[in-house]
């Protein structure tokens, strides 16, 4: 074992062959399968991968609060296992919720944590001070963490983290379900812990695009590590590799459809008005004539992005297979006019309004995306749209139908896929799908032809009697989508459909809606992921309740174009509006 | 433990005491609750059998069966009803209108005046045994001091060979607020003690701030005694608002002295807390915690603690299970200091007790207890 005082080149955190297993439900689920991986210090160092790759497992077994089966874990040179409350002394962790008592205020939250890191009462006023300016919390010491806002909240749970300074930072998370203003804020904070102490950082996140914030990236999956090193290293061996295609005559989905069948093509996904390519060699095999005949498309190089090399790395051809989806085109599906149309709509929770006159409509087979933070108003939305919830003001017309007057006859017609999937968890999934048959009505011969269907369509036939709470996330949300289509609706709600899942489960799973639409379904889909808005005919900015910007993900992003971003993405855009949007109110309230 | 072990300690203990204050279920269940329970068997649970509707049917009017009657209107325990006949009367006890039947047959006086035997009819609803069985007593009271009263009257000596010289001890009005209020007090304190201590744990848990605390230099008995010292707090306030409302409000005596009773209170309020901080270690959240906190020790300390039922006629395998029951011990205690006095035997060997289960509780604990996530 090294001694507690390492030399300052050895790594901050090391992992060697460590393998940890739970048992859940009688069953062993491996969560780490030999991890081997070195932190350096004063790196911020990125643990990236999906759900249940295995992200938290790691920052719990470094942090002394599990114990791995094998394999050895050094911590600040100290032994994780044996030596945890030394561990437990030498570093900062922040967990998944921030590990905030809510009922207590901002100081009363930094009090505790300093007297549980023994940090001496005559050093507390300077700490205090630093920690409050670094995170902009200072007007906000009196007030109960319970009522900061999402992104205030990571802030503090930095904060209580870093109460008595820290040589070793573990952030698992952080960036989770808070909104791209403040997650941008918090990288800053991190790097100036970073620059300015020569702290070292392991963060975790789900977001792909997050880990070339990083300067080393340990790319996880299903328990492994796939690879690890600088951001550039990953995306350096995928140039040359990425394109943008477009045509002027095709649409997208048939573009994209064409694209993903070509062998030389790796990876085809809707981006704006265009398709975003990566081959599987260096160069352009000719992606220009791909379109079929007559047709040349424009081919535009552009440059790989962090997700390109997990897609590579992953090797699947995923979005390669075909998914024109046997559904029959709803009925009226060439009629003209919006499908949905909203006007002047609120909703009010006590005195606060949740929505707050937002007005916009659906044009029938579009594929319509409401965009914002946690708590801009997006379920809320929703949830009046299904008719699950009463509109306080504002008229509502879903398929024909005053959601007012008519809400069961509307909701005949549509399909809803909650958040999270509201599956029944010990029911197989056969068992699911026929009982969501039977909700919608369907009875007899009808409803075994559905489900049938289901089972096929969905590839869920060697699973039917699976049990459905022990399925991968990438499954469940199958089944949940296969589950809301069993009565062929018109218009299909997805409320936060791809939250958490792999790349490779989402490009599925897009791919079943772009089918969707293409037989003229209606899809309305909420997210807080910027990327996935880029797949939407047209998107819908929401934050506090209101409107900010309505276009296609094209028009948003050009609108936010300038001469330092000349090729904004959509958070970039989003944020802008969010900033444009709070300066405004800001001057408003001045006035 | 060093400096920095008391610092941290007192953080924890601040941090507790400022979420009871701002969190009002805690509050609640120590203040709220206990006031609660001591008004419904203060005063709504009683079981004495006081002013029974009882039904008189006297089928021929003489001057003996007046005076007996009239013995039941002049009798406390009765609040007697006329029916002419007897059907009427048992219409009225299927209806549950009244809970006995004394019936004087037309011969009544004349078997009695001529020294014959004189039997007398009673029926009693014996659905409530227990209250049957204290409603026969009352008549046989009120009919045997009649009879007496008679013979002498008719200038006979009625020797009857046994002669029942009542003397009741301890609760000489026989009021069951007397030992129903000091044994709901235990009921009240195992309450506080456990179903709040494994809550609050529980809900660490639950919100993701246990692993906060985990991951921090504090020691493992640093966290315990940091839930220990407010719960002990609380629950002694609780303890000693029971205590003012039983002597105050319901006048109940306390006749032993109030440091043995917050002596042994606070022995077993450590009992109840360690029993809290057990479940906690199985039940990481709050809805499974308040099920195991309610089976395993407000529920056996209702029941199998002699708060109502008592121990000594329970069937002996029962009898043997409450001896694991910590309520037991201070029931046993509570009682007898309210109603009897400091009885040294009494309270050496129940407080013995009842730190033996304190300390194999915190010793569970410790045992039980890593400070690891799993």
């Amino acid at each position: 074992m090294s001694p507690p005082d390492s030399p300052a080149d050895a790594p901050a955190l090391e992992l060697d062959g460590v393998v940890k297993t739970f048992s859940s439900g009688g069953r062993e689920v491996t969560a780490l399968d030999g991890v081997t991986a070195t932190v350096r210090r004063g790196l911020v160092t990125g643990l990236v991968g999906p759900d249940a790759a295995g992200k938290t497992t790691l920052m719990r077994l470094s942090a002394g609060l599990l114990v791995p089966d094998s394999g050895r874990i050094l911590a600040l040179g100290l032994d994780a296992a044996r030596q945890s409350l030394q561990v437990q002394s030498s570093l900062g962790y922040m967990p998944q919720r921030f590990g905030l008592y809510e009922d207590l205020t901002v100081q009363e939250n930094l009090d505790l944590y300093a007297d549980l890191q023994n940090l001496a009462p005559k050093e507390r006023p300077a700490r205090y001070e630093e920690l409050m300016r670094l995170t902009g919390l200072e007007p906000f010491t009196k007030r109960l963490a319970g009522d900061l806002s999402g992104g205030m909240k990571q802030k503090l749970g930095l904060a209580c983290s870093l109460a008595q300074p820290k040589e070793l930072l573990l952030l698992d998370e952080p960036t989770v379900g808070v909104d791209p203003l403040s997650r941008r804020e918090l990288w800053a904070i991190i790097y100036r812990l970073v620059e300015d102490h020569g702290f070292t950082v392991l963060l975790s996140t789900a977001y792909l695009d997050e880990a070339e914030r990083c300067q080393e990236v340990i790319l996880m999956h299903q328990g492994k590590v796939l690879e690890s090193g600088p951001p550039d290293s990953f995306t350096t061996t995928m140039t040359g590799r990425s394109f943008l295609v477009t045509s002027p005559e095709m649409g997208k989905r048939a573009l994209q459809r064409t694209l993903a069948q070509q062998p030389p093509v790796l990876d085809a996904l809707i981006q704006g008005e265009g398709v975003r390519v990566v081959t599987r060699e260096k160069g352009d095999p000719g992606l220009a004539r791909m379109g079929g005949q007559n047709e040349t498309l424009e081919v535009q190089q552009v440059a790989p992005r962090f997700e390109d090399a997990f897609v590579d790395l992953l090797g699947a051809d995923q979005s390669k297979r075909d998914a024109a989806m046997d559904v029959p085109a709803p009925e009226h599906a060439q009629d003209q006019g919006p499908v949905i149309q909203v006007r002047d709509l609120k909703r009010r929770f006590g005195n606060f309004y949740a929505v707050d006159g937002i007005s916009f409509a659906v044009e029938r087979g579009e594929v319509f995306g409401l965009l914002g933070a946690n708590g801009a108003g997006k379920s809320t939305t929703f949830r009046m749209l299904c008719g699950l919830l009463p509109a306080t003001e504002g008229s509502l017309q879903v398929a024909g139908h005053n959601l007012r007057k008519a809400a069961a006859q509307a909701r005949a017609k549509i399909g809803y896929m909650a958040q999270r999937f509201s599956l029944y968890a010990n029911l197989s999934v056969i068992e699911n799908l026929r009982f969501f048959a039977s909700v919608y009505g369907l009875k007899g011969s009808l409803r075994r032809e559905r489900v049938r269907w289901a089972m096929e369509e969905f590839e869920l036939a060697e699973l039917g009697r699976a049990t459905s709470g022990e399925l991968p996330l990438g499954y469940k949300q199958r089944l949940a989508l296969a589950a809301s289509l069993m009565h062929h609706p018109h218009i299909l709600f997805l409320d936060e459909p791809t939250s958490g899942v792999d790349p490779l489960a989402r490009r599925e799973f897009w791919r079943r809606i772009n089918a969707l639409a293409e037989r003229r379904v209606t899809v309305l889909v909420t997210t807080h992921f910027m990327e996935e808005a880029e797949y939407c005919d047209r998107v819908v900015i929401m934050d506090r309740g209101k409107l900010l910007a309505e276009g296609t993900p094209e028009e948003l992003k050009q609108a936010h174009h300038t001469e330092d971003n000349p090729d904004p993405t959509m958070e970039d855009a989003f944020i802008a509006l969010i900033e444009q949007s709070h300066a405004e109110r800001d001057r408003e309230q001045a006035a | 433990m060093n400096g920095g072990g008391w610092r941290r300690v007192k953080g924890l203990v601040r941090k507790e005491a400022l979420q009871i204050m701002r969190d009002p279920s805690s509050i609640a269940i120590a203040f709220v609750l206990p006031a609660l329970l001591l008004f419904i068997f203060g005063y709504g649970v009683s079981l004495d059998a006081k002013r029974v509707p009882l039904a008189l049917v006297v089928e021929k009017s003489s001057p003996a069966a007046s005076s007996l009657t009239a013995d039941f209107y002049e009798s406390q325990w009765f609040r007697p009803v006329r029916y002419g006949h007897i059907q009427a009367a048992q219409e009225a006890m299927r209806h549950r209108r009244v809970e006995g039947i004394l019936w004087l047959r037309s011969n009544f006086a004349s078997r009695l005046f001529t020294g014959g035997p004189a039997p007398i009819g009673l029926i009693l609803n014996g659905v409530d045994g227990n209250t049957a069985r204290i409603v026969a007593g009352y008549v046989d009271g009120v009919w045997s001091n009649w009879l007496v009263r008679y013979a002498a009257a008719q200038g006979r000596q009625l020797s009857l060979p046994v002669n029942v010289e009542q003397r009741i001890w301890f609760n000489p009005e026989v009021r069951s607020t007397n030992f129903l209020v000091p044994g709901l007090i235990a009921v009240i304190m195992t309450l506080i003690g456990a179903l709040l201590t494994s809550m609050v744990v529980a809900r660490e848990w639950e919100r993701g701030t246990m692993e906060a605390l985990l991951v921090t230099p504090v020691r493992l008995r640093e966290i315990l005694l940091g839930k220990l010292v407010p719960y002990f707090c609380l629950g002694m306030g609780g303890q000693i608002l029971s205590v003012a409302m039983a002597v105050y409000l319901f006048e109940v005596p306390l006749r032993g002295s109030l440091a043995v009773l917050m002596g042994v209170s606070s022995l077993f309020l450590l009992a109840a807390l360690g029993m809290g901080l057990l479940i906690s270690t199985v039940a990481h959240n709050q809805f499974i915690a308040g099920q195991l906190a309610i089976f395993t020790t407000f529920l056996p300390a209702f029941i199998l603690s002699g708060f109502i039922f008592d121990i000594g006629s329970m069937p002996g395998w029962v009898q043997t299970i409450t001896h694991a029951i910590a309520a037991r011990y201070f029931v046993a205690v509570l009682q007898s200091v309210f109603l009897a006095g400091d009885i040294w035997p009494v309270i050496w060997l129940n407080s013995l007790a009842l730190a033996i289960m304190a300390a194999i509780f915190f010793a569970l604990v410790r045992l039980r207890s890593r400070k690891r996530l799993e």
